[in-house]
């Protein structure tokens, strides 16, 4: 799994490549915890388009990141959505908290 | 005659086994064909039932976890199997959120996931015994090209 930074005034767009499940979750999430807190993040955008495999892995990541991001007053957004992932995120009721968006402009227009 | 075909594999309780175990169901699988929405289900499922297994069943211990499946007709039946700490409480284990290890971010969310994409799932574990996780996929892709 490569993770890809952009980062747009205080919001961070972290682009996942590859499979994410138990075996890959904890380095990632050290990973976006380290990087939200050295570079100054508010707000996180997930975008979902290089994604080719997640588990329930997948929303514990995400999830521990939302609560990481609202503590400092920000927002977390998924973009570029594949079905499987969507049904996933449905079953866990993710969209309660999480904003959903096709793409990244549309993401960081509503942040 | 319905079609029939069997395999089974052993592994090592390792986190990177468990790309390894999806990968090779699905292989196994798309010999008959089902659609890649139906794949993809399966692949998740076996994903969350050895991931149980190698967090929940060994926690920090090393054992062997066995996958067997067996294609019938239309349908694959996929158990795993581990010989590790089994479930105290099967049924507050498979409810959604629930997990016994908030600290490692697990959602709670494994049984969920294997109930809802799979079309059967029957949970049998003993204390210190371990667990065993049996769940059958029918690919309905394949009723309907076989009537088409």
């Amino acid at each position: 799994m490569q993770l890809q930074y952009e980062i747009v005034d205080n919001t961070l767009i972290v682009k996942f490549d590859g499979e994410l499940d138990h075996h890959v979750a904890e380095d990632i999430r050290t990973e976006l915890d380290d990087t939200i807190d050295r570079r100054g993040i508010r707000n996180l955008i997930f975008d979902l388009s290089g994604m080719r495999f997640m588990d329930s892995s997948g929303i514990g990541v995400i999830i521990g990141r939302y609560k990481h991001i609202t503590k400092l007053g920000g927002k977390v957004s998924v973009i570029h959505v594949t079905d499987q992932i969507d049904k996933i995120f449905n079953l866990a009721g993710m969209y309660r908290i999480v904003g959903k968006y096709s793409n990244k402009n549309e993401a960081l227009n509503r942040i | 005659m319905k079609y029939k075909n069997y395999m089974k594999i052993e592994f090592d309780s390792r986190s990177q086994n468990e790309a390894f175990a999806r990968v090779v169901v699905a292989a196994f699988a798309s010999q008959l064909d089902p659609t890649v929405e139906e794949i993809i289900d399966v692949k998740t499922a076996v994903s969350e039932a050895v991931t149980n297994a190698i967090i929940h069943g060994y926690e920090d211990s090393t054992g062997l976890v066995i996958v067997v499946c067996r294609i019938e007709g239309n349908e694959i039946e996929i158990i795993v199997e581990d010989s590790g700490h089994g479930i105290d409480n099967i049924e507050q284990a498979r409810q959604p959120l629930y997990t016994s290890k908030p600290q490692l971010e697990r959602s709670g969310m494994g049984f969920t996931v294997m109930e809802t994409f799979m079309d059967e799932i029957e949970v049998y574990s003993e204390l210190e015994k371990g667990t065993t996780i049996k769940m059958v996929k029918k690919f309905k892709s394949l009723n309907a090209k076989s009537k088409g």
